[in-house]
Order: structure tokens, then sequence, then C-alpha cells
């Protein structure tokens, strides 16, 4: 079957999967609701946008008597469904659980997505999201916000988003040579770069104090506060990341090869690796920022699903980020049902880490 | 060197009317490129023509992955430039560096030495790869891409496992699906790196013709490092020796596939002899030299032939005849770089042949009466041997008169009648010991009397496998038969 095809196969199979698996997610917690009532509120929530218009308010301007006009966008929504589901389960559903279920889905998708490309460009099976230290600098920022009280608590997730990425253009910055960055050199330094973030994440742990809880709580996924204002940013950036990292696709299977074989077979090595990681990176942190360092999505998810679609970026890409999404969903579901609620990301290292390892006992996987 | 005409002047050929009005699809002029303090390449000229393939060789670490390298775009030289052809009608020559990794790629198509295979790609995935550059970003892959890999991989006959993984298949199947790709990508430039690197015999020859057809028939223009001398003679319309960071040579085949040049190019003693089997040649690279005697060869046929062999080897000095041209061991002397006297194939030896032959013998240090039998009186051979005061030894095999199976060699003299006395007298040899007993007699200057004893310890020393044939020569004399073409 075409490359083209079976993408676009396995993508509507899996995207069925992760609509499913939000529907049952939403359903799920300390009020049951029925999955047709889920669906119900979920269908109730469509909206098409049928007129567009501007409104001018006028705004004082400080300081001098006078007033600006300010014109402000409307848009008239059109809402063709309203099925009859009780308010409370309408409710529950779409304002309580729904940004935390659409969060994850976003986040699995992002962090699935990168993975697959750092495995791809490091050619190293060891490699996820966080390799060039996204997610150690991310740490770095969320924890100083919430220890240190110099910093307000709505900059955390500005600044978690701003040192993942600081943190990985440092690391692309210290192995960069002459305008080349060979991937070793890349790797090492993103190592030692995470060791060092590591030792500055874990003194401001010992010294926090109180808010030690939530530190960890952070550091270990970060799902359970979400907000639908969570997913303003994070959405749009993950969406747009991972359908421009999928359009590289076919450049970053000749990048597989080794670079000079890529050089040969027309891809711009060191721009194409710029931008993958580049891409890969602002994902990682916007997902990251938001949700804290949820580990092994990265990591297992796209081997799961080489082993089962082949390596293939075309077709691994988008069915990697669509089941790492309905991963992340089924496993914050079931963070949310145990008692303590542990923790999303002891969740997932748990459920995908036996699941990885009988694969590789299965399959006989030993590279990439 | 004995170069016919082709050889020294193809490199300025490019205008000359043969190559009719076709630019070369390669030019490369005064590339240097080094590693770090040391230069690899100074001051490289080369250009190849559409429809040639031209093959690189020199030593390892003469630098010609470099130039390769080079030429593709991957690394960039110090100075000098490198341009190639465009791959539309015009075929403008332009600078590869000033050309994005696209452009250069639907110019020039290399096949690698070795590519990374940790992704279990399936073959057909991997040769789709060879249609990246011809596709934009946002294309599916056309009928008429899938049409070329197809083709490309009917060629090289890799459609057949074309579902399996790349990590399940052989060396020599991958050699050929990375040719495939090359071909698939549909480039004027072909680059071939150590094509024949990892295969055995039969592979390489396969694949070395494909590399031929595609120069032939499609016209590309296909640049070879080879590090098997006789493929690259067999193959190529021309080749380049790449030594000390230059060209050295640059010719056809048989007037580059020389033994001085070759000597030089790869500061070895080198042995070159014509191939009966295909037309190419025979390339052996032989030990230091043992001894370093002059010895005329008075004989023919097979024994003379390996005797020169095994003396040529040793590093003895040679010279042969007279002997009917043509005759097996004169191409073995040649290719030894020894003198010969030769005569017509079925004429007499005149005297003034028989002169020539006499001289070398007289200036000799050792006579080697090596044939597998020898007439009575008035033989040109006993003639020469008469006639000179050289000391003389005898190959075992060599009989002498109306020699029927009886006459074993070792009883000397034993047909009797027309045997000169020398002959009772000359100490005989075994082909081993050859080159140990030449030692020892020259040693004794003449007197060879009482030899025949020391000579035994003399050759047990000496012994070694003279041939050394590493780098140079993959398949010898033998292993031609196999590949016939």
């Amino acid at each position: 079957m075409h490359a083209h095809r079976r993408a676009a196969t396995y993508s509507t199979g899996l995207f069925v999967v992760l609509l499913a698996t939000i529907v049952a997610s939403a359903g799920i917690g300390s009020v049951d609701v029925p999955p047709a009532h889920v669906a119900a509120a979920l269908v109730n929530q469509i909206a098409i946008p049928t007129s567009f218009g501007v409104t001018t308010s006028a705004i004082g301007v400080p300081f001098v008597d006078a007033t600006l006009p300010m014109p402000t966008p409307t848009v008239g929504f059109y809402e063709p469904f309203s099925l009859a589901v009780a308010s409370t389960d309408e409710t529950i559903v779409v304002d309580i659980r729904l940004p935390r279920v659409l969060l994850a889905a976003t986040v699995g998708c992002g962090l699935a997505a990168a993975g697959t490309v750092m495995q791809g460009l490091f050619r190293n099976p060891l490699a996820d999201p966080s390799i060039i230290g996204v997610s150690t600098g991310a740490a770095v920022g969320a924890v100083a916000v919430i220890t240190l009280p110099v910093f307000a608590a709505w900059l955390l997730e500005p600044m978690a988003f701003l040192m993942g990425l600081l943190t990985a253009f440092g690391v692309y910055w210290i192995a960069t040579q002459n305008g080349r960055t060979p991937v070793a050199t890349l790797l090492l330094a993103g190592v030692a770069v995470q060791a060092l973030l590591g030792a500055a994440t874990s003194y401001l742990l010992i010294t926090s104090g109180d808010s030690m809880e939530k530190v960890v709580f952070w550091l270990m996924g970060n799902l359970h506060a979400a907000q639908w204002p969570d997913l303003r940013y994070t959405l749009p950036i993950v969406l747009l990341g991972t359908l421009a990292l999928w359009a590289f696709a076919a450049d970053l299977n000749v990048l597989v090869l080794g670079e000079e074989d890529a050089h040969h077979l027309g891809v711009e090595v060191e721009r194409t690796k710029r931008i993958l990681l580049g891409l890969a990176t602002v994902v990682t942190a916007a997902g990251v920022a938001v949700a804290g360092v949820i580990g092994f999505v990265g990591l297992i998810v796209p081997h799961v699903l080489r082993l089962l679609v082949g390596p293939d970026h075309r077709v691994l890409l988008p069915t990697s980020a669509l089941a790492g999404g309905a991963f992340l969903v089924a496993a914050d579901a079931i963070s949310r049902t145990t008692p303590e609620a542990i923790p999303v990301g002891i969740v997932t290292a748990v459920a995908g880490g036996p699941f990885f390892l009988y694969l590789l006992r299965e399959r006989e996987v030993h590279g990439l | 060197m004995t170069a016919p005409e082709s050889g020294e002047d193809d490199h300025e050929a490019v205008d000359t009317p043969s190559n009719s009005s076709l630019s070369p699809a390669i030019d490369v002029e005064g590339i240097e490129a080094s590693f770090g303090e040391e230069s690899v390449l100074d001051g490289v000229d080369a250009t190849v023509e559409p429809g040639e393939l031209v093959g690189l060789v020199g030593p390892n670490g003469a630098g010609k992955t470099t130039l390769l390298r080079t030429i593709s775009g991957a690394l960039t030289p110090e100075s000098g430039t490198v341009r190639v052809a465009s791959d539309d009608e015009e075929r403008r020559l332009e600078d590869v560096q000033a050309l994005s990794s696209a452009a250069s790629s639907r110019r020039i198509a290399v096949v690698p030495q070795t590519t990374t295979l940790s992704f279990s790609f399936s073959v057909r995935q991997l040769v789709e790869m060879g249609r990246h550059p011809h596709r934009s970003r946002f294309q599916a892959p056309s009928a008429e891409d899938r049409d070329l890999v197809d083709a490309a991989m009917e060629r090289t006959r890799t459609a057949r496992f074309a579902d399996r993984s790349i990590e399940d298949v052989s060396g020599g199947e991958r050699q050929r699906i990375l040719l495939a790709r090359a071909i698939a990508q549909d480039a004027p430039v072909l680059l071939l790196d150590e094509p024949t690197a990892n295969l055995d015999l039969h592979h390489a020859v396969e694949t070395m013709t494909l590399a031929r057809e595609l120069a032939e028939t499609d016209g590309a223009a296909a640049l070879a490092a080879i590090h098997d001398l006789e493929l690259a003679a067999r193959f190529c319309d021309r080749i380049l020796v790449l030594a000390g960071g230059e060209i050295v040579a640059n010719g056809a085949p048989e007037a580059v596939l020389e033994r001085d040049v070759l000597a030089a190019a790869f500061d070895a003693r080198i042995a070159v002899e014509p191939s009966p089997i295909d037309g190419g040649v025979t390339v052996r690279a032989l030990d230091d030299p043992e001894i370093d005697h002059r010895v005329h060869v008075v004989g023919g046929g097979e024994p003379a032939a390996a005797a020169i062999g095994r003396l040529g080897e040793a590093g003895a000095d040679l010279s042969l005849g007279p002997v009917p041209e043509g005759d097996r061991a004169v191409s073995t002397a040649t290719a030894f770089d020894g003198t010969t006297v030769t005569t017509a194939r079925f004429g007499g030896v005149d005297a003034a042949t028989r002169e020539r032959a006499t001289e070398l013998a007289a200036d000799a240090d050792v006579v080697l009466l090596a044939a597998e039998r020898i007439g009575g009186d008035g033989d040109p051979w006993l003639d020469v041997i008469d006639a000179t005061d050289a000391p003389v030894v005898r190959l075992t095999d060599a009989t002498v008169g109306a020699a029927g199976p009886d006459a074993d060699a070792d009883s000397e003299n034993s047909s009797g009648d027309e045997a000169p006395p020398w002959l009772g007298r000359a100490p005989t040899t075994d082909l081993d010991s050859l080159p140990g007993a030449v030692d020892a007699i020259a040693g004794k200057s003449g007197d060879s009397g009482e030899w025949c004893g020391e000579a035994e310890s003399a050759d047990e020393s000496q012994e070694s496998d003279a041939l050394a044939d590493a780098t140079l020569a993959d398949g010898g004399v033998d292993d031609g038969e196999e590949d016939g073409r």
C-alpha cells in the first residue's frame, strides 16, 4: 500500500481511537457520566462561525482627556445541536473534565511527535523529546517560580516554556562549530546540560520548604490543574508544530540514512536539522510548560508505533502523535481514578514500560 | 611508460573532435583539500565526459574518497572549483558549491560505500528515496516517480525482494539497492565510492557491468573509485591514478595500468601482465626484492614462464631469448620488465637474433635453462649457452636430446651423445628453490662445481611467498576464469 494511503488509513483509525478515548475518559470520575451523554454534551459544543463583525468601543487614554476607538471583532456562531443532556452532566464534562482531557490529548500528541522526530534525527533509540534539555530547562523555570517568592504565580507556564526553549537553544549553540552541529555532540551536550540543570532543580527542591509537594507533583506530571485557558496557547502550538513536523517527514526519512547520504539526496542537512530541532523543541516546551514533566510518552509511543507501522515517518509521525494523545488521555483517566490521584507520569511509566518490554521480546527489536 | 597516443592526450582531450561538441559533465580544476595539517588533495584536475566510465585508482589514503566527496559537494575544497553539468538539455556547467543540496542532487547521484541502516526501511522505500530531490515537500510520488523506481529495481535485479527489510539483505544485494537508488535519482553524473569493495568476484563484475551500462546506454558521466585495478582495467574507458594528492596518470587502462606508473603511484614493486582471459590485465604487487642478479633465461613455454615469474618476484633483473614471439614466457618477462629477444613464430633463429641473445646471456650473472626439452646440436638455445661464460643452472624439468618419458632430468646426460660438456656440471634446482640457487651460484661468481649442497640450505632461508596480493589484486589469473563476461 502506498505511503500516503497508509498514512491516511492508519491516522483515521487512530483518530477514532483518540476520540473514543476522550469520550470514555471524560465520563470517568467521581460522578460517572455515560459515554452517550458525554458524546451528546460534546456534540452540543459544536459551533460553526456564521457571521463576522466589528464593534467599536471607545477607551479612555490615561492622563489625557481623550478616547480612542477600539475595534473588536465579533463572531456569530451557529450551534446546530442542542441534544438533551442533564445540565450538571454537561457542566461536569465540558467545564471540568474536558480541559484536562483535551490537554492530555494535546500534550500526548506533542510529546510523541517530538519523540519520533528526535529518535530519527539522532538515529538513537534512546532519544526522547527532551534529549536536548527542554524538559529539564522547563523544570528549572517552573520550580523556580514555585519556590522563589520573587516570581508571581502566573509566571509559571511562561517561565517554564521560555526556560525550555532557552536550554535547548543553549545546547544547540554549544554543540555547533563552523556552522555544523554533529548529532553526537548535540546528544552529549544535552546530557551534560541536563545533569547541570537537574542539580539546580534538586537544589531548589530541597530548599523549597512548604512548596515541596507542589514541586514534586509538577515534576511528575501536572494535568490535574488544567483549565480551559491552559489550552489557549498549547493546543495551537502543538497542532501547528506537529503538522509542520509532518511536512518534513520525507526529509527525516532521508536524514535517517546519515547526513552525507541525505545531502546527496537533496536534503539541506544543517537547515533541516535546525528546523526539526526547533519545531520539536517548541512543541515539547509548550506541552511541558502546562503539564509538567511527563516521561515515557515521547520515548515509548514512537517505538511501539514503529513496530506497528514501520519506519516511514510520513506514516509514523501522524500515527505516533495520535497514539500518544490517546495514550496520555487513558493514562490520565487512570491517574484520576486512583484514590491518591497518582501523578500521570507514574501511570505512563507503569503502563508503558511493561508493554514495551513485551513488544521488545515478541518482535525481537534491537534497534530503531 | 609505453603509452599509446590516447594515454597522454586525454588530459586535454576535452576539445578534440572525437568528443564532438559535448562539454564534460564533471570538470574539476585545481582542487586542494586537507584534513587539519595534512594535505590530501594538492591541485587535482580532471574531467569526465558524458557516456564515460572513469576509474579512479590509487593507494589507500591517496584521497580518492576525498575527491569524490569534493565533487559531490559534501566537502568544500580549500581552493579550486568543481563544476557539474545541469540535468537539462543545455548541460550548463555550474560550481557545485554554489548549488543547493536539492539542485546538486538532481545532477549528481552518489553510490556510497556504506550507509546507515539502523532503521528497517524496506528495499523499495530506500530506492524511492532516490526520487527525493525531484519532489517538492507537499507532493505525493507521481506515476513517473514510481515507474523510475520500478525500472531501477528491475535493472539491478532488486525487484524480487522489494518488500524485504533493508536489514535482511546480503552485502551484495545492499550494494545493488544503493545502485538502484542512484539510478532512480536519474542524474547525469554518477559517483561510485568503491562499489565493489564488499563484493565477491561475481557481484563485483555484475556491479561494474551495470555501471558501465549506465555510462554507455544512459549517457551518464560515471566516476568510480576502485581499489581493484583489474576490474578497473576491464570496465573503465579511462583511468585516473591518484597518488600523493595529484593525478599522476590519466588515460586508457592499458596505458595507465603500466608497471612503472603503478610502481611509482603505489610505491611498490608491481608486475602487470596482459590477461589472456578477458583482454584485461593481471596486476600483482610483489615483496621486496630478495636478489638483484642479472639472469638470462634460455627456454620457453610454461617452465620458462614459471621460472621467470619466480625470479621476477624475487627481484631478479631478467632477460629471455631467443624465444618465439607469442610464447607464454614473453608476456611474463614483459610483466617483470625483462628484455626479450624474439623470433618469428615459425621461422628459424637468424644470426642477428642469436647474436643479441648471446650478448644478453654473456652479460648475465647466471644463465638459466628452463625448457621442457631441448634439442641436440644446432639448437639455438644450446648455442647461446655454449657461447657464454656465465654459470648455468638447470630447471629439473629441462631435458636434453630426443627425450622420451624415460629421460629423467635428474639423471643428467642420459641420452648422452649430443649433450655438451657443461651440461653435466650444471647444477639443477626446482622452481621453489630457484631464487636461492641463483643467489648462491651468482655469489660463487662462476665456479659452479660443488654448489649443489649449499643450495639446499640457501633456499630454505629464502623460501617465502613472494606474492603479496593484498591491496592490489583481488582476483589473480586463477580467479579470472570464473568471470567470463
